[in-house]
């Protein structure tokens, strides 16, 4: 029994750490967010130099096999710092579905680029009645000759405004609601037929609705089997999921550090607020739910890292615990800090809202707790 | 025991609720019912609406323009306002600095202030709060010198609610330094056109501008002004605290916006059918609808009471803390229920536009209120304070 990192997983966290620290600071971040991109390009040109968007993929795709607990240091670091730069889009689910299912060619033309910090990209794989449902897809795909003729709806797609691809998954086959049938195609958002309705997100981070109507693509963007993405989209949603965790819980840790130094200083009735018994307990149930959560992440990492059976069935453990703490956490930290945690020129209410996103992202509470039990 | 409602009450629940159906203007009903923002103006208009009828200032005494109502039928009446979903009565000339003229003032004051509250002609912000001065009130620093028939008052204000709005602002501050921080303190009402104040907006976590710090620099506030004695502020501050708790549990609302969430699931597509068929979603509904009833049926166990003489206690703080939590447990089931869709930003400006709503049109103000409602557990003496009082007055420890 181990828990500890090795020691290059140590590094890569002091390193992003760092950045964090020096370079990431809260009103830098505020200027980024509201700028028209919505994040630093310079930054990320920075995460490309320092190989953090490297680190899941293979050597062989000139990357630096990285495994599931690589991945979980990366977003609990960033998480810390509130990052707001895309990496979950990009590198976990567009990279995830190139890497497993992406053909030679597709692979040599498009991760290369992923790596280096040159392509923005994102996968859409919500619609406005799927919820958290993988499989209910209507947008449909059908064959034309060469072609395939794609018309549908993709809701909430997270970095498609920046993106030059955007990866639909689409029915070719089946039923509304069938695992059966669902392909992927790699789309240019600026074909014929493709209208994106671009927005900011109130956690700072941007996202699109997508229109496809008539859309003519060759069957050459087509992105593994036809039919078959389920299981890879899964997979990788699963990873997705260990990610975005990971970032809840830097979050969760940063906001109770904040929150106690908080009280530390704060004084009414000529005390500081820490003084206070029954606030010392409410900090002590955060910590707690912050070190459980903390506890089933690492078991996670470790179970998709060794491919368990029951790895799925974890990643919904730690999704349904994450979902619990966050709400738990994120509003006590606001509770405590009085006023001042209600207004937008404090961080705390930022690292709020990016906690409470996440509570949905991928799948909340009650979705989690019944694939759980399903599985 | 009896909790039906009698006759004539509920001919007056027809009375109110016909008077609403037939002069609530529609522009302001449409705002409200598809979730773009009210403004002043708006609300000015449906404030003068009921003051016309005399229907505004329900809880004051008849002799200063009340209804005379009896407990049950200012309940019907707040009941119908909410089910009607009309805007939000802006409590701080009507509710607070209203009934502290009438109960603390002298004749000149009341024949002054009282008619632009009623007629709802002057608007009021409440000065209470001071950067270093939340939950602790009484340690507030504003300081009112005395200097011939006027104070000079210096101090700064904070998450005063529609600073931006008002024409007067209504303040507590330190006439004296003594020991004790309760004493010395003084109820002064200030003219915001009054050179030297100056009000600059808060911007909130749900992007919206509502609360503001008003700063008063070397502010001449003549001495008429003072309400009641020099340094007995305190004990109007505690009333006027105890006439803010009550209905600040806003439970009609609650039962509107649950009945509305029980409206949304059947409307929301979920798969092949609708989100009411979620069974983990809709126990969290109906636990949450089994509280709103307890809290409910405990608020009218307190009107009982004051309809049978007694005041709002210590009970106002149990409504304070059950109403705020269930406001703040709502807020959140409805980010539940939309599911993304809850997180795409609209700004008051969006919003008020009405226009290339993202999802379903009833989604856009759905985050933003679950993020304004962090407010409710923290404002009109924040849950924990509610909580002490509960402890001391209640239970005796």
């Amino acid at each position: 029994m181990d828990f500890s990192l090795s020691e290059e997983q140590q590094l890569l966290k002091d390193s992003i750490t760092q950045f964090v620290d020096k370079d990431y600071q809260f009103d830098i971040r505020q200027r980024n967010v509201s700028s028209d991109l919505g994040y630093s390009s310079e930054f990320w040109k920075t995460f490309a130099d320092l190989g953090w968007l490297g680190m899941p993929f293979s050597e062989e795709d000139g990357g630096y096999n990285g495994g599931p607990t690589d991945l979980m240091v990366i977003m609990e670091s960033l998480g810390r710092g509130l990052v707001v730069e895309p990496y979950i889009p990009n590198v976990v689910l567009a990279g995830g579905l190139i890497s497993r299912l992406g053909s030679s060619e597709q692979k040599s033309n498009l991760l290369p680029k992923i790596i280096s910090g040159e392509n923005q990209m994102s996968v859409a794989f919500s619609e406005p009645q799927s919820r958290f449902n993988l499989s209910d897809v209507i947008t449909s795909a059908k064959k034309d000759g060469d072609n395939y003729i794609l018309d549908g709806y993709k809701s909430v797609v997270m970095n498609g405004p920046s993106s030059n691809f955007i990866i639909i998954v689409a029915r070719t086959s089946g039923k509304q609601l069938e695992e059966k049938g669902l392909t992927l195609f790699l789309l240019d958002p600026s074909l014929e037929g493709v209208s994106l309705r671009n927005y900011s997100n109130v956690d700072g981070s941007k996202a699109s609705e997508v229109t496809l109507e008539s859309v003519t693509v060759s069957s050459s963007t087509m992105l593994g089997k036809e039919g078959e993405a389920y299981n890879s989209l899964e997979e990788v949603i699963d990873l997705a999921t260990l990610a975005i965790s990971a970032e809840a819980i830097g979050i969760m840790e940063k906001m109770n550090e904040i929150t106690l130094e908080y009280t530390k200083t704060r004084e009414q009735f000529g005390e500081t607020l820490s003084s206070f018994q029954a606030l010392q307990h409410r900090m002590v149930d955060t910590f707690m739910a912050y070190e459980q959560t903390k506890s089933l992440l690492l078991m996670c990492a470790a179970k998709l890292t060794d491919k368990t059976e029951d790895a799925s069935k974890s990643v919904s453990a730690l999704k349904y615990q994450v979902g619990i703490a966050a709400k738990h956490v994120g509003e006590e930290a606001v509770q405590l800090h009085g006023g001042m945690g209600v207004t937008d020129e404090t961080n705390i209410g930022h690292y709020f809202k990016r906690l409470t996103t996440i509570r949905a992202i991928f799948g909340n509470t009650d979705y989690h707790l019944k694939r759980y039990s399903d599985l | 025991m009896n909790l039906s409602f009698s006759e004539e009450d509920l001919k007056f629940q027809d009375e109110v609720r016909s008077f609403i159906a037939d002069n609530y203007p529609a522009d302001i009903k449409n705002k409200m019912d598809n979730g773009i923002p009210v403004s002043k103006e708006d609300i000015q208009t449906w404030q003068k609406i009921l003051s016309k009828k005399g229907w505004f200032a329900i809880n004051w005494p008849e002799e200063y323009g009340g209804t005379g109502w009896t407990v049950t039928q200012k309940h019907i009446f707040q009941n119908e306002l909410a089910n009607a979903n009309t805007p939000t009565l802006v409590p701080f000339g009507v509710s607070m600095c209203g009934p502290v003229i009438y109960s603390f003032g002298n004749q000149e004051q009341k024949d002054k202030f009282l008619p632009g509250i009623i007629n709802n002609d002057v608007w009021w912000c409440q000065g209470y709060s001071e950067p270093g001065s939340g939950s602790d009130l009484a340690s507030l620093k504003t300081k009112a010198v005395k200097d011939g028939d006027h104070y000079i008052v210096n101090g700064t204000k904070t998450w005063t609610t529609m600073a931006q709005h008002a024409d007067w602002i209504f303040c507590l501050v330190r006439t004296e330094t003594t020991d004790i921080k309760q004493q010395g303190i003084s109820f002064l009402l200030i003219d915001m056109k009054t050179p030297g104040v100056e009000v600059k907006p808060i911007i909130t976590i749900d992007g919206s501008h509502e609360v503001n710090m008003v700063y008063l620099d070397n502010v001449k506030v003549p001495v008429e002004n003072l309400i009641g004695e020099e340094g007995a502020g305190w004990n109007i501050a505690k009333f006027l605290l105890a006439h803010e708790r009550t209905g600040i549990g806003g439970i009609p609302t609650l039962k509107r916006e649950i009945r509305r969430l029980r409206e949304i699931t059947s409307e929301l597509p979920l798969g092949d059918g609708f989100l009411k068929d979620d069974d983990l979603f809709m126990d969290k509904l109906n636990k949450l609808e089994i509280d709103l009833l307890a809290a409910e049926y405990s608020e009218l166990r307190t009107l009982a009471a004051m309809s049978k003489g007694g005041h709002p206690g210590p009970e106002s703080s149990i409504l304070k803390i059950k109403g705020t939590d269930l406001q703040q447990g709502l807020s959140d089931l409805f980010v539940e229920a939309i599911g993304y869709y809850a997180h795409p930003f609209m700004s008051e400006d969006d919003l008020a536009s009405n226009e290339g709503r993202i999802g379903p049109d009833f989604a856009a103000n759905i985050m933003p209120h679950y993020l304004n409602m962090r407010k409710v557990s923290i404002y009109g003496g924040s849950n924990e304070i509610q909580r002490n009082v509960i402890a001391k007055a209640v239970l005796g420890i």
